[in-house]
């Protein structure tokens, strides 16, 4: 599957891929540097995904993550500025500090959530859905989540009732092979994702997630069909994260070096930019041009969350029930 | 004033509140064109259509976590479980995600949700049908629990969680589902965290909880013959907790005992018994006391079913007890 892109939708792919490798190289620097207080769970090698559906989103459309979320973020409308401040625990952060990797909630450019548990983004995505279809919207709720997810019951209840209401969302799966160190291949039997949408009625795609002409395709059409109540979609996307889980954690005795060999030259990025220019649509100034925008544009984020404040203290129990006040809610 | 059951008077509620907000959904097993196990949504179905009453597979994880995303996308579901035993298969999603979300997002997203469910023991149910579980839920910070124990003030606290932005425990006492009493027919709310004083007394302030205020009011009655004035206390909701009017009435009676049909340890007993230690130690004339239901599981066949929970009898003695120290 392809999608007839033209250049300025291409290089924003292009530029959209890179700020999330950008920044995720900047955070892993920071947690190098100490700067992150807490863990660090980073997107690098799985760029085209987020990229690649999040293209075909509405500012009003809505997105519900997993623990590895800085790049559905920033694919969504979240600034590197909101994304590395929250990583250092500012008040300037997306979730003022509240929430750290795991944890980023930018409802204004709708992302709705990701979460340090797997399962319930899936549940949550087709509850805004629901929500979508009873209010009579067009718009769509995606889920990303990886391999780990699909044997979690979340998955089974969650794509259960997506596909019986027929609501407008898309469950995207990033397989990556790994849940932290666990091979898919040993939590499941059938390593095949998209081939559980037939037990659910559901329409069902499996793409190259390190291609993201191929991604954004196959989410066009997924998008396309939630909106006209045509019904949910899985989308597998195989893709590979390059970094260890976590920042700080060893990568070694669960996968091969020259199986992260592989994939790495199978990186999303240069794979895009090499075959555009080869195809003539844009040259490598054009490329060029990206990198040093993105360049200043991370580092000027890492700087301003180093200078941005802490969150008051003064402020760490405040909106644990609803503020709107009045007598009935003491 | 007009009569009607509990059950009738939250459904009154619930489809003024429908009938005006389209937001409003109620989604569980059977509570469409069947109109719930208890009657919750009877008729409702007919009026409001299936998108507005959802019935749902046995998913309970799943519609709980659907509902969580649904409400921050701007509705207002009502979940209803039945019995709220069923909702112990969502006890992540309910605790690690809809409770956290306001904190979360500081307010930027609200959660207005109702998880209503029979509660308490009774009927031979057993152990799988007769959970009450109030306990835990007050002790996560993000959830309101409403314990109400009158038609009147089921209608009342319903109306208040449907306009509310919080998520809300309503938990109805199986034994009280079909009780009947006086319900005013025009709309009106009450405040969550503000205790009903259902029997004015001197000697000893008794806090009841759900169905044991009424077999505290019996239990009271039957004391009054002795010569002795018992303040029956409802505080209606466990979160917030009432604790100005407990602590009032104890100023003035000097002793305390809780009644409560669920467990004891680290219950709602405890808790009041707790604060009123630490903040009317030298009001107390004697030590604060509890009655309880046995901290067991619930056994099926009905002597050992009676066995487990505060009766009457038991309560007055209980109260007897207290006065006596």
């Amino acid at each position: 599957m392809t999608a007839d892109l033209g250049k300025a939708e291409l290089l924003d792919l292009y530029r959209g891929m890179l700020v999330i490798r950008r920044t995720e190289e900047q955070l892993a620097k920071s947690h190098q540097a100490g700067l992150i207080p807490g863990p660090c769970h980073t997107y690098v090698g799985q760029e085209a995904v987020a990229t690649g559906v999040c293209a075909n989103l509405r500012p009003d459309d809505v997105v519900f993550s997993t623990h590895r979320g800085h790049g559905h973020a920033l694919a969504k409308g979240v600034s590197p500025r909101e994304l590395i401040a929250e990583l250092f625990g500012r008040v300037t952060g997306v979730s003022r500090g509240r929430g750290g990797s795991m944890h980023l909630f930018s409802p204004e450019v709708g992302l709705m959530g990701t979460s340090g548990i797997v399962g319930p983004c899936i549940l949550q995505a087709a509850g805004a859905a629901y929500t979508f279809q009873l209010l009579k919207s067009d718009r769509v709720s995606v889920a990303f989540f990886g391999d780990g997810a699909v044997s979690n019951g979340a998955f089974h209840e969650g794509l259960n009732m997506a596909a019986i209401w027929q609501l407008p969302v898309l469950f995207v799966c990033e397989n990556n092979m790994y849940a932290t160190e666990v091979p898919f291949a040993y939590a499941a039997r059938n390593t095949d994702v998209a081939s559980r949408g037939a037990a659910y009625g559901m329409t069902a795609v499996s793409v190259d997630g390190n291609d993201v002409r191929a991604v954004y395709a196959a989410a066009q059409a997924a998008v396309q069909q939630a909106r006209a109540g045509g019904g949910p979609t899985l989308l597998e996307c195989r893709t590979y994260r390059t970094r260890s889980h976590a920042e700080g954690m060893r990568d070694a005795g669960y996968r091969t070096r020259e199986e992260v060999e592989a994939w790495k030259a199978r990186d999303p990025l240069p794979g895009l930019r090499e075959n555009v220019i080869a195809e003539g649509t844009a040259t490598a100034g054009d490329f060029e041009a990206i990198d040093a925008e993105v360049k200043a544009l991370v580092e000027e984020a890492a700087a301003f969350a180093q200078a941005s404040a802490w969150p008051d203290p003064a402020t760490a129990q405040r909106y644990v029930f609803s503020e709107r006040g009045g007598a009935a809610h003491a | 004033m007009r009569e009607m059951t509990f059950v009738e008077a939250t459904r009154e509620a619930l489809a003024a509140a429908m009938e005006i907000d389209p937001t409003i959904f109620v989604m569980g097993e059977g509570i469409g064109v069947r109109g719930g196990n208890f009657m919750t949504t009877l008729g409702l179905y007919e009026k409001f259509g299936p998108e507005r009453l959802r019935d749902t597979p046995i998913s309970e994880r799943g519609f709980v976590g659907l509902c969580t995303g649904a409400a921050m996308a701007g509705a207002r579901p009502v979940v209803d479980f039945m019995f709220v035993d069923f909702i112990l298969d969502a006890m992540g999603e309910l605790i690690n995600q809809m409770a956290k979300v306001q904190y979360m997002t500081s307010g930027r997203l609200k959660l207005p949700m109702i998880l209503r469910g029979a509660i308490g023991i009774g009927n031979s149910a057993a152990t799988h049908h007769s959970g009450s579980y109030y306990p835990t839920f007050v002790n996560v910070p993000g959830f309101r629990v409403v314990v109400p124990s009158t038609p009147h003030d089921a209608k009342g606290l319903f109306a208040t969680a449907l306009e509310g932005d919080d998520p809300v425990f309503f938990l109805e006492h199986k034994a009280l589902l079909y009780s009947k009493g006086p319900v005013p027919e025009e709309h009106y709310t009450i405040p969550f965290g503000q205790a009903r004083i259902a029997q004015a007394g001197r000697d000893v302030t008794v806090v009841a909880l759900s169905v044991m205020v009424k077999k505290t009011l019996e239990a009271a009655e039957a004391l009054a013959a002795e010569g002795l004035s018992v303040e029956v206390i409802d505080p209606r909701t466990l979160a917030p907790l009432d604790m100005p009017a407990i602590l009032q009435s104890v100023h003035k009676t000097g002793r305390l005992l809780i009644v409560d049909e669920w467990f004891g340890p680290c219950g709602i007993g405890a808790e009041i018994a707790a604060q009123v230690m630490d903040q009317a130690f030298d009001d107390l004339d004697a030590p604060v006391r509890r009655l309880n239901g046995a901290h067991t599981p619930t056994p099926y066949s009905p002597p050992l079913e009676a066995a487990l929970i505060p009766n009457v009898a038991a309560i007055a003695q209980a109260i007897r007890d207290l006065a006596a120290e």
